[in-house]
């Protein structure tokens, strides 16, 4: 296990590196800095100073090298568009984007799999119709139409929820959090719904389909054989079996979820990452979107290295193959 | 308590319906079964068999239903439960066997859990108790080293050994009665006697009466004290092993009988019967086997033989009608 843990490490090293040579590029082909930040006027003497003195002339190598090696300290340079460490803007904007991805992530997981049990077991039922063919819609409908009719439903029509932003924030050292305040979770509420959206019905179909091939199994039917109550079936014994789908898809799906954040937060203002990164694409603020891009990757890399050790959580037999 | 027969088996019949027309799987089969008696149904694949054992427990995979009949377990009728009070007899009065060992045990719970949860879900026991009564099964079953096993899942385990600790599961709560469907057919043929000796053993400790569904006439001849031989969802003969064996009555056993090889026998060619079991689709008139019978005559292909009773020897064949009844 532990040889398969860093032998997983040691790929996503690989990983990061690549996405390095991305953002790094973005620095070297999407524009000129020099131009930038001298502007249209300066002489061809400066522009050659201010080259050497930023390290420009130097091989690509060593510049990329110089670029992974400040980035693996947090440092991404200055913002172009609010001329302040990127690192500074990011590390305000992450609290956002986290809890909301993981507030949808919550909700999609809460709503989804219960659904998608009750889905499975009573496939005949026209409750499981329903949530069929509500989850359909869900599936197909994009967030940012979704996002759209629920402001004008709860924020606009009822005035039950605010409409935009984040409402009040309490500070936890350097984290602002919007879960500890009234407005704040009347805020959260509308974007991490449309977010959650669309995992949730992807966990409740999948879990569905699990479910239906799972309660036709031996070890199923033998558990019914033995007398075992059918909360025990369901919940224990067939709901375990599950879980390793589930787990692979919500991992990968937190990585869309905070992707698809560029989207939801926009549609409700909120201050997050993506927010954040629709700005600096506007404004051709590469410090900051190669950060993003870097940042993007590097949560993509965690979970799945995360997912990967949890299913030796869940199923012994991977275990004893590698112990 | 009840002290009659701990399984009747009152005129079953089981239905599959299918998009054209519904099939009978198994018709008007009957038969009783006394307390720590062993009763062995053969049959080919397909003549409903396994459906008879899993209709007994109340475990018909859909669409397949019970549609006629009743069914008493320990004096209890249990073919019109519900699947909350069957529940309350799966395990406790009535547990089943399976095929598949490699398939019967949940892979991400270990032994012990699995014991353990059954055995509280039937007795009413502290988990300490549940697990010391865990490790004494699974010492009775033969299973080495039980203390170790018992936290170990069952990939750990091989098949004959994860059979053991199937049958250490359906015994969990003592039950009276036990469904056994082709227990060994799934494993190695060495380890397969293993497994029957032991079921015979534990049945007869603890005084289990077990319907032993297979097609190895062999195992049945060696462990069961009754025989039913079962052909196209019905039952074609029911009596003693030994009676059953050494002077068949029905065509269709004796055929059996003459296709097992004895030992010490020289035969150029192993005797078969022609043909092969009708589908459920085609059944034919008359009686269901009259196309391949040595012995057939008119009144076979025109009509349903009845079962005749020839002093707890039942057959279904007009051989032994009326000139005998």
């Amino acid at each position: 296990m532990i040889r398969f843990i860093i032998s997983r490490i040691l790929q996503s090293i690989g990983v990061m590196l690549a996405v390095g040579l991305i953002a790094f590029a973005l620095f070297t082909y999407v524009g000129d800095p020099v131009n930038n930040m001298l502007g249209p006027s300066a002489s061809t003497d400066d522009r050659a100073r201010l080259r050497t003195e930023l390290g420009l002339d130097d091989p690509f190598l060593v510049q990329y090298a110089r670029f992974i090696g400040r980035a693996v300290q947090g440092d991404f340079g200055l913002s172009y568009q609010y001329a302040r460490p990127v690192i500074d803007i990011v590390a305000e904007r992450l609290p956002a984007t986290a809890e909301l991805s993981l507030v949808a992530v919550f909700l999609a997981l809460l709503v989804g799999i219960p659904m998608g049990i009750y889905a499975g077991i009573r496939p005949r039922s026209w409750l499981s119709k329903l949530f069929m063919s509500v989850s359909l819609i869900g599936v197909s409908l994009p967030t940012f139409f979704t996002g759209i009719v629920l402001i004008v439903l709860f924020a606009i029509v009822l005035r039950w929820l605010p409409p935009f932003g984040r409402g009040d924030v309490v500070m936890l050292g350097w984290w602002s959090t919007g879960l500890l305040s009234w407005s704040g979770l009347k805020s959260i509420l509308l974007p991490s719904v449309t977010l959650s959206l669309f995992q949730m019905t992807l966990i409740m179909r999948l879990v569905r389909s699990e479910m239906l091939e799972i309660v036709r199994t031996d070890y199923i039917r033998f558990a019914q054989a033995r007398g075992l109550t059918s909360r025990a079936i369901y919940f224990r014994h067939a709901l375990k079996n599950t879980l390793v789908p589930v787990i692979t898809i919500t991992g990968l799906q937190m990585g869309s979820i905070i992707a698809f954040a560029v989207i939801t937060e926009t549609v409700f203002q909120w201050p997050g990452l993506g927010l954040l990164f629709i700005q600096a694409l506007n404004f051709g603020d590469i410090p900051v979107m190669a950060a993003y891009l870097v940042f993007v990757s590097l949560m993509f890399v965690a979970i799945n290295l995360f997912v990967d050790i949890l299913y030796f959580v869940v199923d012994p037999r991977l275990r004893s193959g590698w112990t | 308590m009840h002290d009659g027969p701990i399984l009747q088996v009152e005129n079953l019949r089981i239905e599959i319906p299918t998009r054209h027309r519904t099939l009978v799987a198994v018709d008007d089969v009957s038969f009783e079964l006394a307390r720590g008696e062993v009763l062995g149904v053969v049959g080919e694949s397909g003549a409903g068999k396994s459906l008879t054992g899993a209709a007994i427990i109340g475990l018909l995979r859909p669409p397949g239903r019970i549609a006629g009949g009743r069914i008493w377990i320990d004096g209890k009728r249990v073919d019109n439960l519900s699947q909350a009070e069957m529940r309350k007899v799966r395990g406790r009065i009535a547990g089943a066997i399976f095929q598949d060992p490699m398939t019967s045990l949940n892979p991400l719970f270990t032994v012990g859990q699995q014991l353990v949860e059954t055995i509280r879900t039937h007795l009413d026991m502290s988990r300490a108790e549940a697990r010391a009564r865990a490790l004494s099964l699974l010492a009775e079953v033969g299973i080495p080293a039980p203390e170790q096993r018992l936290d170990q899942y069952p990939h750990q385990f091989s098949g004959g050994m994860r059979q053991r600790v199937v049958i250490a599961l359906a015994l969990c709560a003592n039950p009276k009665l036990i469904i056994a469907d082709e227990p060994t057919t799934a494993l190695d043929v060495s380890i397969q006697a293993q497994i029957i000796a032991l079921l015979k053993r534990l049945c007869h400790e603890h005084g289990t009466a077990v319907v032993l569904v297979t097609h190895d006439m062999g195992v049945i001849a060696e462990t069961a004290d009754r025989v039913a031989v079962m052909y196209t969802g019905r039952i074609a003969e029911l009596g003693p092993v030994a009676e059953v064996v050494r002077a068949p009555r029905h065509p269709y056993t004796a055929g059996l009988m003459a296709s097992i090889p004895a030992i010490g026998e020289t035969r150029d060619r192993l005797y078969q019967i022609d043909g092969s079991m009708p589908r459920l689709t085609n059944i034919p008139q008359g009686c269901p086997f009259n196309p391949r019978c040595p012995a057939v005559f008119d009144r076979c292909r025109r009509e349903r033989p009845e079962t005749v009773d020839l002093g707890g020897h039942r057959v279904a064949c007009w051989k032994h009608g009326e000139q005998e009844a």
